[in-house]
């Protein structure tokens, strides 16, 4: 396994360093927008996403953004696997959205969402590696006047067998850029991978430990001044007046910037324009949501739930004749669950660097899971056309859907420095910013209702769904019929083999902007695999023994979930004092199943101990960084079973920063056990689909232990302690 | 004027005593290793060694800093990596990376305190906020280094 320096050449300019005597020293070379017209002598692009040097250091072009889930690396691997090239001389570097759109989208797509990063462009970029090898190869077979069929190609070195040539690729690069690409690829089976597959070191982790300068908040820029953001605490009101004399009269301060619903300061750090910021006398207008609380969005919701004739996401057999029937429903469980609106909460804040520059182009450095969407979000809001914008892709410090629809802090950032002309203004949101302004999981509302036959068996189930529509909000053209698949995930695409089946939805979207938070529809997980466990109870039954015969012999639900049950010992004795629960859901490309092991003391304190994760991807691209996906579901997944809530009073967010949105630390981090069991044959996401069955696995852990359902999140709010161990 | 020691080297910079050295370092001194991540100490992005103890960036003023000798992620290792450093990639620990210069420097003030910590050290002292989940890799690391 190979370690790999990358190359990050868009940021190598962002150097700064100080001298002693306390003045700024900057050096400071072009950026990249020039430097690609101007390219490195002997350096060629092969192919849109292949660069090699004539030492043979190839570098490959990234698309999709990185905000920790391993694209970045996996998708080089899957280039590199069909280039045949030597991968310790493999960098890669993120593609030029400005290049990307001038060069008619030449790379795909830049979206970095749904865990989509690797399954929807592993067909495209093998096939640059593998155009790129053919080229390769051709160009050799002319130096030698052979048939480019007689040459092989390995490393990075074309050899002619019959006469024991060789050619490196950094020799070949330039003539093979003039061979026409091949027309017919063919790509490698993916059990003859010799890169992708394997477990190889992540490209970007080396700067990271280093703490070089790779984050969206890290640019530095000659004269670059800072800017503190104050946006209408109430969504969907706007700017009324401001007083900003005191500000104004503070240290360093240059600016106030007034905008429809925000106010920012500028200023010579970071911390004088957001100390200059609090100083600001702001009077809001809060477009009459000031009065919306929780108690009126539960209202909203519970509302939705009432209305007949909601449109149907699923109809299957007939619900209504089974539950009028005895002969076919003995018994009727009904039951509602909840989960509140949750918070992003991306380590890094939203952040946007602007400039301006003197010759009427504009520069954009941000963290983005989207540089094609940020570079058109930053031509709305400068009003220059896109070709005169370049965007610089900078590491994201976390995503999770937060930073891809939509780019609200690269319009901001732009407006901000468009008050200041030829000077670059980086503007970065405080925590407390972050917290009440972001595009919330929604929260949702849900009501089940079984019908058991007397054997316990389900053969009716119908699920009523209220919540706020993501996609209405965000991308209204994506609805189909009243129905968003992101609200009735889990839920409209059952796995279970039940005969009558009915799921409705109703849209309620209130003034909270809502928005794809990792894994969108998880909570359905929550829903639908409790109350499966419901039911195995009341039927008497085994949860996975239930599960499993509601599942087809060959349905990959199946098989992840029984890999995952047998890996954790499902069926033996837990540890001491601990009980199992598990769940099976499936989503984003692949199928994902949970066990979770967890112990309630005698004050009804919570301790996961352990959780098993088992995910069916198809193929395994980087099994490490699969694995590393698995456990970062795991905790993701956790802090809202425990206590992540996002509360709604007087129009506004009530958690503030990390003291009352609390994340999990270490101690409390189960031991996180992960089965990969890909099948082949398909190609499934790494970055959500083990969250999802997570939460319903710990809760149905807790009913286990304690004989308690939980049936709404977060536990901050269930007394879990047996009133027997009083 | 101010004086700060930072990572060996002495520096002179006009700020108000009251700056948080986190601003002091990112915004004055070009030093971004650290990271702003909540400015309230909670979540330990912003963690630096000041006279070898771990310290948040962000709860710290400047004007406490007469005398005390600073060091941060871009001075942690004299000649290249530092072995925590390499440990880290070793166990491919980060993932988004963010907070991962604050937790390296909480986890180099630990094993200076505790060469060989348990589970339980490392629970009290490993207090940092990470969203991604590296945790698992963060404790493997520590043992590893501990020569567990």
């Amino acid at each position: 396994m190979t370690t790999t320096q990358t190359t990050m050449k868009r940021r190598d300019f962002l150097k700064v360093s100080a001298t002693a005597a306390g003045a700024l020293a900057l050096e400071f070379c072009l950026p990249v927008a020039t430097a690609r017209a101007a390219p490195q002598a002997g350096v060629t692009e092969v192919n849109a996403w292949i660069v090699i040097h004539p030492d043979d250091r190839v570098v490959i072009r990234i698309a999709r953004s990185e905000m920790g889930q391993g694209t970045f690396t996996a998708l080089a691997q899957l280039v590199a696997e069909e280039l045949d090239c030597d991968w310790a001389k493999v960098s890669a570097e993120f593609a030029s959205p400005n290049e990307h759109i001038r060069r008619n989208r030449i790379w795909g797509s830049m979206s970095t969402g749904g865990s989509m990063g690797v399954r929807t462009s592993q067909d495209y970029v093998r096939k640059a590696g593998a155009s790129a090898r053919a080229m390769l190869v051709g160009a050799a077979g002319r130096r030698w006047n052979v048939p480019a069929a007689e040459c092989l190609a390995d490393r990075g070195i074309v050899t002619h067998p019959p006469t024991g040539r060789k050619l490196r690729y950094g020799e070949l690069a330039a003539e093979a850029a003039k061979i026409p690409p091949p027309q017919d690829i063919k790509l490698r089976d993916p059990k003859d991978w010799k890169i992708a597959g394997k477990p190889v070191h992540r490209l970007d982790i080396p700067d990271k430990v280093m703490g070089k300068p790779v984050f969206g908040v890290d640019v530095a820029l000659p004269g670059m001044l800072h800017a503190s953001i104050a946006q209408c605490p109430v969504f969907g009101g706007k700017l009324k007046n401001v007083e900003a004399k005191d500000a104004l009269a503070m240290r360093g301060v240059k600016n106030v910037v007034k905008q429809g619903d925000f106010v920012a300061v500028i200023a010579d750090s970071w911390w004088r324009a957001d100390q200059a910021l609090q100083k600001l006398d702001i009077e809001w207008d809060e477009a009459g949501h000031g009065g919306i609380g929780n108690a009126e969005i539960d209202a909203m919701l519970r509302q939705g739930l009432d209305v007949t004739g909601l449109p149907k996401a699923r109809e299957t057999g007939n619900v209504d004749a089974a539950f009028a029937d005895v002969g076919q429903v003995a018994k009727v469980i009904e039951a509602e669950y909840a989960s509140p609106y949750l918070h992003h909460a991306t380590m890094e804040p939203m952040t946007c660097t602007a400039w301006f520059k003197g010759d009427g182009s504009l520069e954009v450095w941000t963290s983005t899971q989207d540089g094609e969407a940020a570079l058109h979000e930053a031509a709305a809001a400068s009003g220059l056309p896109p070709e005169r914008i370049e965007v610089h892709k900078m590491m994201l410090g976390g995503g999770f859907g937060r930073r891809g629809f939509p780019q609200d802090f690269v319009g901001q950032g732009v407006k901000i420095a468009k008050a200041m002309p030829g000077v670059p203004v980086k503007l970065m949101w405080s925590r407390e910013e972050d917290m009440r302004h972001g595009y919330y999981r929604p929260a949702s509302l849900v009501r089940m209702k079984a019908g058991l036959d007397q054997q316990g068996r389900l053969v009716a189930l119908r699920a009523k769904a209220a919540c706020p529509s993501i996609l209405k909000a965000l991308i209204p053209r994506a609805m189909r019929d009243g129905i968003d698949f992101t609200a009735v995930l889990g839920l409209a695409d059952m796995p279970y083999t039940v005969p009558h089946q009915r799921v409705e939805y109703a849209v309620r979207n209130g003034h909270v902007p809502v928005g794809f938070w990792r894994a969108p529809g998880q909570q359905n997980g929550f829903y639908r695999e409790c109350f499966i466990d419901e039911l195995a109870h009341a039927a008497g039954q085994d949860p996975l023994a239930y599960r499993l015969a509601m599942l087809a012999a060959d349905d990959k639900d199946r098989l992840i979930l029984e890999a995952t049950a047998r890996a954790a010992g499902w069926g033996t004795p837990p540890p001491p004092g601990q009980h199992r629960g598990l769940a099976v859901m499936s989503g984003f490309g692949s199928f994902a199943a949970a066990v979770a092991e967890v112990s309630v003391s005698a004050t009804g304190q919570l301790k996961v101990h352990r959780v098993v994760v088992g995910v069916d991807s198809g193929h395994v691209v980087n099994p490490d960084t699969c694995r590393a996906q698995a456990e970062s579901n795991v905790v993701y997944g956790l802090g809202p079973v425990l206590y992540q809530e996002i509360n709604i009073r007087n129009g506004r967010v009530v958690e503030a920063n990390f003291n009352n949105f609390r994340l999990p630390r270490i101690a409390e981090m189960p031991k996180v056990d992960t089965v990969l069991a890909p099948t082949g044959g398909f190609w499934g996401g790494h970055g959500e689909p083990a969250i999802l069955p997570v939460a319903p696995a710990v809760c149905n852990a807790i009913f286990a232990t304690t004989g308690k359902r939980v049936r709404s999140l977060p536990l901050s709010h269930h007394e879990l302690r047996r009133p027997d161990s009083a | 004027m101010m004086n700060f020691n930072v990572n060996g080297k002495a520096y002179q910079v006009d700020v108000e005593p009251e700056m948080p050295l986190l601003w002091v370092l990112r915004d004055h001194l070009g030093l971004t290793g650290a990271k702003y991540g909540c400015g309230i100490s909670a979540c330990g992005s912003c963690t630096v060694l000041v006279d070898g103890a771990a310290v948040r960036a962000c709860g710290v003023r400047a004007g406490e800093l007469a005398g005390k000798k600073i060091v941060t992620i871009e001075g942690l290792g004299q000649d290249g990596l530092h072995r925590i450093q390499q440990a880290w990639i070793d166990h491919q620990v980060p993932q988004c990376g963010y907070c991962q210069t604050g937790l390296i420097m909480s986890v180099a003030a630990l094993l200076a305190k505790h060469p060989k910590p348990t589970d339980a050290d490392i629970d009290r002292d490993i207090t940092n906020l990470c969203r991604c989940g590296t945790y698992p890799r963060v404790r493997a690391a520590i043992h590893a280094l501990a020569g567990d």
